[in-house]
This record gives C-alpha cells, sequence and structure tokens, in this order.
C-alpha cells in the first residue's frame, strides 16, 4: 500500500508538470495582446507597450513560465491583467459555488443510478429492464446545457415554480440557495445518472454471472441479498472508476451549465477569462480543472486498494 | 424468490422517484424570486449584459464601468438629455467667453460626496486636471485641449482652453468629466465616491452590484432605494429570467428576434429607441481594390439596407446613411444618397476595371456581425464581387488582425462611441485608413466655430463622408428596453454612456 501510495504521488507531481507546461504553451501561441485589449480600441502603442512591460509579457517565455508555475506552488497564481485584482480569492469563491453543484449532481446521480442500474441488471431479461435500458440510453444522448434549458422552459417559465436562473450563496438564503441549485445540479445530475445507471447495470451484471454468486445462492441466500453481501463489493470496482472520470466530466460540464443559469462558478470565471484574454486567468482556471481532475484520479487509484486488496498487492 | 426481489426493487425505485420530487417542490412554496432586501416595492432589478471589470474607469477601458457608475454615483458638471442635448448638473450655468476658450462654471451649492465632504470648485479643478496626469485609458485625449482651471470661489470655475473646442464641453459629460473628492480616489477600483443619487452598496462579482439610495442627496431623491444591477451573459437566460420575474427590465435585448415573446404580453411594456452605434460596412480605404471610389461606390449602391436589416436584426433599428445617429444636432438622413441599385453597381466596378474582384470581410464573431455578413455577401456577389468571408474571434484575434494590423479588406463592426465620427474616419493611421484633408478641415472648422457653425461644418463632413462613400451604414444599432408594466421613466434612447437609475420609479 505505501509503495503504491509513493508510486501514484510521483505519477501525479509528473503529471502536474507536464499539464502545466502544455496549458502555458497553448496560452502563449494563442493569437491576441492581452494589453491591447485591456488597454481599448484606442490605445496608443507606447501604452500598450508600457502594459505589456507590467505584466512581464515582454519577457522570454521560460522566464515567464518559471515565475508563474512558481507563483502557483507559493498558492499565489498571480494578478489579472483586466481588473488588477488577485486570482487567488477569485479562483477560491468561485470554486465553492462550482464544488456545490458538482457535489449535489453527483448525489444524484448517484442516487438514480446505483439503484436503477442494479435493477436493470436483475431485470435485463425482461420488458422493464430494456424499458429502463431506453430511457438512459436516451438520457446519454443529451447534453446537460440541453437538459437545463428544457428544465428551464417547463418548471421556471411554464410552472414558475423555480427560478430560471442566479445563484445565492446557502448561508445568506439556505431556501432561496436549494431553490436555485435545484435545476442546474437537476441538469447535470440526470444525465450523469444515464451515464452512470448503464456502467452500474453491466457492472452487476458481470457479478451476477460470477459462479461464487450462484454458490451464495445455492446455499439459500435469496438473490438480492447474494448480491448485497457478495457481489456488490465486487461489482463497485469498476463503478468507482467511472465515478472518477464523471467527476472530471461534471467539471466541465458545468462550465457550460453556470452560463445557462448565470451561476457565478469557476466555469462562467473561465469563459469570461476567455472572452477578455485575461490569460494569465485562463491559465490559472485551467490549471486548477486540471489538477483537479488529476487528484480525483490520484484518489480513485488508491480507493483500488480499499476496495480491493489483490490489487494492493499487485504492484509488487 | 422473484416476487421478493421486484417488491424490493419497487421500494428503491420509489425512494429515488421521491428524492427528485422532493428537489423539485423544494421552491412551490413560495414565489418571487427577487433578491430579498428591504421592501420589494422599493427595490428594482435590472438585467444588464457586460459586467464591469473594475470599478475604476480612470485606470480600465470598457463601457460597462461608467454604464453602472455615471449618473448613479458620479455625476458631472453637465450631462446628456434623452435627446442629446447639454444641459446643467453640478453646473447650475454656464458662460463662454467670446473667443469661446474660457468656460465659467456657477455650480450648485449644496452638493456633497458620499464621504460626507462638500463638493466645491476646488474638486472640480482636482478632477479635471487628474485626467491629464493620473487616468490611463485612451479616452482621456479629450482633456487635452484644457490649458488651465481655476477655482475662483467654491461655486466658480473657470476653465481656460488652449484653443476654441465645442466638442470638449461634450466630452464633459461623459466619464472624463466626472467629479471626484480631492480625498476620495485612493480606491477607485472597489470604493467609487461621488456626488450621485446612489452609493456602491455591493459587488457580487461574476453575478450583480447592487447600489444603495444616496439619503443625503442634493437633488431629487430617487424612487428606488436599492437597485441590483444583475448580469447576463447568455441573452435567453436574460429574457427567461424577467419572464419568471428575477429581474424587472432588460436594459438592452441582445437579441431583436426573442422581443416577441414580450411585445404581445400584456405584463411587460418593450420600448424602442435609438443609439449611438451605427452598424460600418468598413473599407480599408489605403489598399486595393477600396483605393478606388468607383469600388467603394458600387458597395454602397449593391447594398440592399432595408433587406438587410429585416434578414440581420428582425428589422429593428434605424437607416442613416452616414456616420451620424438621430440624437446628433446635425443629423440629416442621407440613405438617399445610394439608393440600392445593382445596374449601378455593377457598372461602377466594370468601369473600374474590377469585376469578379476578390475582397476579404473579416468580422468579429458578434452577433449582428455574423448575421450581417452572410446578406452583404450575398448581396455583394450578385453586382459583381467574389466575397472571401471569414470570422474572427472578438474582441482579441480581430483587433489584433483588423484593427490593429489593418490586414483586412472589409469589415462588420458597429462603433458605439458618442460623436466618433472624427475618430473614426478623421484620423489617417485608424483602421478605416482613410486620409481626406477637406473632412479634417471641416471637422476642425465645427470644433472651433459657433454652435451654429459647428451644426454647419458636421453636416458638411457627414455629407463628405457618405459622397466619397469612405464606408457604408448599414444601420443603427436600436435601443431595445423590456420591462414590468408598472416600471416607468425607462429612457427610450441610450444616447450617453451611463444607465441612469435615478429616474427610475414604480407606477
Amino acid at each position: 500500500m505505501i509503495q503504491r501510495l509513493i508510486e501514484r504521488s510521483a505519477v501525479l507531481v509528473g503529471s502536474l508538470a507536464a499539464s502545466s507546461i502544455l496549458v502555458f504553451a497553448f496560452m502563449a501561441v494563442l493569437p491576441g495582446d492581452p494589453a491591447r485589449v485591456a488597454l481599448g480600441v484606442n490605445a496608443s502603442d507606447q501604452a500598450v507597450a508600457a502594459l505589456r512591460a507590467q505584466f512581464g509579457l515582454d519577457r522570454p517565455l521560460v522566464s515567464q513560465y518559471f515565475s508563474w508555475a512558481g507563483g502557483l506552488l507559493r498558492l499565489d497564481p498571480g494578478q489579472s491583467y483586466i481588473s488588477r485584482a488577485p486570482i487567488g480569492p477569485q479562483i477560491s469563491d468561485r470554486l465553492q459555488v462550482t464544488l456545490w453543484l458538482v457535489v449535489s449532481s453527483m448525489v444524484i446521480a448517484l442516487v438514480i443510478a446505483l439503484p436503477m442500474g442494479t435493477l436493470m441488471a436483475v431485470w435485463h431479461r425482461r420488458i422493464s429492464g430494456l424499458v429502463l435500458s431506453a430511457v438512459s440510453q436516451v438520457g446519454v444522448a443529451i447534453p446537460a446545457f440541453v437538459a437545463g434549458i428544457a428544465l428551464i422552459a417547463l418548471f421556471a417559465v411554464k410552472l414558475g415554480w423555480l427560478p430560471a436562473n442566479g445563484w445565492t450563496p446557502p448561508a445568506q438564503d439556505p431556501v432561496m440557495f436549494l431553490k436555485q441549485l435545484a435545476l442546474p445540479a437537476l441538469s447535470l445530475g440526470l444525465v450523469q445518472a444515464s451515464v452512470m445507471t448503464r456502467y452500474v447495470r453491466s457492472s452487476v451484471l458481470d457479478v451476477l454471472r460470477e459462479d461464487y454468486l450462484r454458490t451464495a445462492r445455492a446455499k439459500g441466500l435469496r438473490p438480492m441479498r447474494a448480491l448485497a453481501r457478495h457481489g456488490l463489493r465486487n461489482a463497485s470496482v469498476p463503478v468507482v472508476t467511472v465515478l472518477g472520470l464523471q467527476l472530471a466530466t461534471l467539471l466541465i460540464g458545468a462550465v457550460v451549465v453556470e452560463r445557462v443559469f448565470v451561476i457565478p462558478g469557476l466555469g462562467s470565471l473561465l469563459l469570461d477569462a476567455v472572452a477578455s484574454r485575461d490569460l494569465i486567468l485562463v491559465q490559472d482556471v485551467v490549471m486548477v480543472l486540471v489538477v483537479a481532475v488529476l487528484l480525483v484520479n490520484f484518489v480513485v487509484d488508491l480507493l483500488y486498494a480499499l476496495i480491493d486488496p489483490r490489487m494492493g498487492r499487485e504492484g509488487r | 424468490m422473484r416476487h421478493q426481489l421486484t417488491r424490493r426493487a419497487t421500494a428503491l425505485l420509489a425512494a429515488g422517484g421521491m428524492l427528485a420530487v422532493a428537489a423539485c417542490s423544494a421552491g412551490s412554496s413560495t414565489t418571487g424570486v427577487r433578491p430579498s432586501s428591504g421592501d420589494t416595492r422599493q427595490t428594482l432589478t435590472v438585467g444588464l449584459v457586460a459586467e464591469p471589470a473594475s470599478l475604476d474607469f480612470t485606470r480600465t477601458d470598457g463601457a460597462a464601468i461608467p454604464q453602472v457608475l455615471l449618473g448613479n454615483v458620479y455625476e458631472g458638471l453637465v450631462k446628456l438629455t434623452n435627446d442629446g442635448s447639454v444641459v446643467p448638473d453640478l453646473a447650475t450655468s454656464w458662460a463662454v467667453s467670446p473667443d469661446r476658450r474660457t468656460y465659467t462654471f456657477n455650480l450648485v451649492a449644496g452638493a456633497k460626496f458620499s464621504s460626507g465632504q462638500a463638493f466645491t470648485a476646488a474638486d472640480a479643478a482636482f478632477s479635471i486636471n487628474r485626467v491629464k496626469t493620473d487616468w490611463t485609458i485612451s479616452l482621456k485625449s479629450a482633456m487635452d485641449v484644457v490649458q488651465e482651471v481655476t477655482a475662483l470661489s467654491p461655486t466658480r470655475l473657470q476653465v481656460r482652453l488652449s484653443k476654441p473646442s465645442n466638442d470638449w464641453l461634450y466630452r464633459m459629460t461623459t466619464r472624463v468629466g466626472a467629479m471626484f473628492s480631492r480625498t476620495g480616489v485612493d480606491k477607485l477600483a472597489t470604493n467609487p465616491i461621488g456626488t450621485g443619487p446612489y452609493t456602491l452598496n455591493k459587488w457580487n462579482r461574476g453575478d450583480s452590484i447592487s447600489l444603495q439610495r444616496n439619503d443625503s442627496y442634493w437633488g431629487t431623491r430617487p424612487f428606488f432605494q436599492v437597485v441590483f444591477l444583475k448580469y447576463f451573459k447568455d441573452p435567453t437566460a436574460l429574457n427567461d429570467a424577467l419572464l419568471t420575474g428575477t429581474i424587472n427590465v432588460i436594459a438592452a435585448v441582445q437579441a431583436p428576434e426573442s422581443l416577441a415573446q414580450f411585445t404581445g404580453n400584456p405584463k411587460y411594456h418593450v420600448i424602442e429607441g435609438t443609439t449611438n452605434a451605427e452598424v460600418v460596412l468598413s473599407f480599408n480605404n489605403s489598399k486595393a481594390p477600396f483605393t478606388d471610389r468607383r469600388v467603394r461606390q458600387a458597395v454602397r449602391y449593391a447594398i440592399d439596407h432595408k433587406a438587410l436589416l429585416d434578414t440581420c436584426w428582425a428589422g429593428r433599428g434605424t437607416l442613416i446613411g452616414s456616420m451620424v445617429p438621430p440624437t446628433d444636432p446635425w443629423y440629416e438622413d442621407l440613405t438617399g444618397l445610394y439608393p440600392h441599385d445593382v445596374a449601378r453597381a455593377r457598372s461602377l466596378l466594370a468601369a473600374a476595371g474590377k469585376t469578379g474582384v476578390t475582397v476579404r470581410l473579416r468580422v468579429p464573431t458578434l452577433p449582428y456581425a455574423v448575421s450581417c455578413a452572410q446578406v452583404v455577401k450575398s448581396q455583394l456577389e450578385q453586382a459583381g464581387f467574389k466575397v472571401n468571408l471569414d470570422q474572427l474571434e472578438f474582441p482579441a484575434a480581430w483587433l489584433t488582425t483588423v484593427f490593429t494590423n489593418a490586414d483586412y479588406d472589409m469589415s462588420i463592426v458597429a462603433h458605439v462611441e458618442q460623436r466618433d465620427l472624427g475618430a473614426v474616419f478623421g484620423n489617417p493611421s485608424y483602421y478605416t485608413r482613410y486620409n481626406n484633408p477637406a473632412l479634417r478641415q471641416a471637422l476642425v472648422a465645427a470644433d472651433q466655430g459657433t454652435s451654429t457653425q459647428q451644426v454647419q461644418q458636421m453636416k458638411r463632413a457627414a455629407r463628405l463622408l457618405s459622397q466619397d462613400a469612405a464606408a457604408d451604414w448599414l444601420f443603427l444599432l436600436p435601443n431595445l428596453t423590456v420591462a414590468d408594466k408598472d416600471i416607468t421613466g425607462l429612457p427610450k434612447n441610450a444616447v450617453s454612456e451611463s444607465f441612469d437609475v435615478s429616474a427610475l420609479a414604480r407606477s
């Protein structure tokens, strides 16, 4: 287990370094001068040059990279080119919003997918199982923002039950917070649920065919109980893998859903930064997303070992 | 055995279903989703599109900052009415010397900054001088003409200009004329201090700005105690917010085709007026084929402006024919100079020996530009042009390619600045690359003459520009406002930099 931890940590650090170089390089080759954009269309060339010098954009790329990466290591992501405000507090504010959204969608997805997937597996020979399967297939095909627009049209504009968009921090007004969270979390969560349901189904199906489950039933356990006692732990390994991957998808999906629901999260921050060519802010937000995805994968890797001790030993 | 399984499964499913229902019904118990702050009747929420990057318009460019602050938090000596005339604000009156170089302002007595300090001529002098010394945005050049500012007494201010300039007084109605407190400029980016009817209450970045009524305001007390300015990037989300009661006003509708859902609805009223935003089909006047006047004229004859406006902006907007909006005193309808005439366009192009010439139409990724570009392309191709259309991401890619490097033949962009004829066509190094000494002469005469001369000369300049086909003016963007039926005092036209909320009320 310790060795696995060390190995995985080394991979994590390597991936972080490599991705920071990639992110920086992508931003460097993008057309458009952030100083020109910051100063507006009528700015003189001298003013633009002065601002470039102030941002350090006139220095060699390698030196720009190291001062940026060094700042990140000290948890100082720098200052926005456009607003000149420190980026750290902006990212942490926005990240809290996005985390609420991502976590609540994941909860919705799991609450739906775990029972549904299991049922679909157990019922896989029945019409009801096929119907559920078809429904989840449709869900997989719908992008979250389309689901969002449809939910707004129905629950906000037509029925008037919930606000169409907006965001209120939970500390300020918990009721309004939940009302405003409901539709975006559902639009991300329902689509995720469809995807997860299919994984749960196939995973449970595989387990149902195993000899040990037949044996368990043969010794008198009811099928659901046999599955619960001997099957679910094994069935959960592939599901946890997918869970990790899907968390990353949710984080990316949140970018678009935040725009549709006017939520001031990391996604809207990223889109605004892209539009205003606030390259340093784009770089920082992308890095935060990368770090989140890599960390989730890291945790998933370690979780394997906990769920299935055999995997922990394989490394030797 | 199977039966048992089904029952448990049903229970599980039911549990999942209940959770979903619980999530939905959380909102059904109460209605009304306005931000909660005091009396709702005295609270107004306005939906806007562009959020400011900072609150300091002395150092950060962009129309979003004065939109919120000018007229609401900051005031100038003079301001612009909705029909475009300059009227007193913090100045009660002013006199111009016979040589037109000295302006003497009488200031209101009793105006106070929100910090408690009294507003005096010394603050006015400080504010005007500070534009030259501390401002960094390009608009500060409007104060270059100021030679000396003197506070004659606490309520009398004298400004001496280096040359006569009508434009200077007009620019005093914009952000460069905003009055700051001598002791209140150290935290402009977060804590603006002005004499206006509102003060900044809270800025939730990425979401909204709230303004609080200034109860010690020297002028007429506004109706609304709290005004939220809420920002929406997505036009559909903005419309939905009004439809569901999250906001009361859409200050500027971005998608004119979406108006239909409000026009027939008795809960809302729709106001259509004009803006300063001329949608210009610009030419690179320094580069063949547009160095040839006949080619430029061919384009103007080839465009069917009425059909274009109907197709690309749902018929909303004004056809203008030159670089002047109807709210400027020297506006003339010049659309008759180049009526739609494809045969004439073809023969002009043939006379120039350019039939079948390929031109690059490079437009920014902005809704009006993208939708108009297709129409322009097809209309020009009917007249014998070959048009290569490409879209450049706005702002960055378009600014670099078209604006800075002038690597284009034609483009489409809305010039939103006020009175920008001179800025866009009077400077040969501007991206239009238009070099016409006669035009520049008319502009100078207009700036330095009496107000009658100013109108005459500006009319001459606009006509010159249009006749010479320095560009084509596709249309003027409309100012489309939608609001709850009971909201009154909404401005018809968007003529100034500010969205003044102090005149708004609930009937």
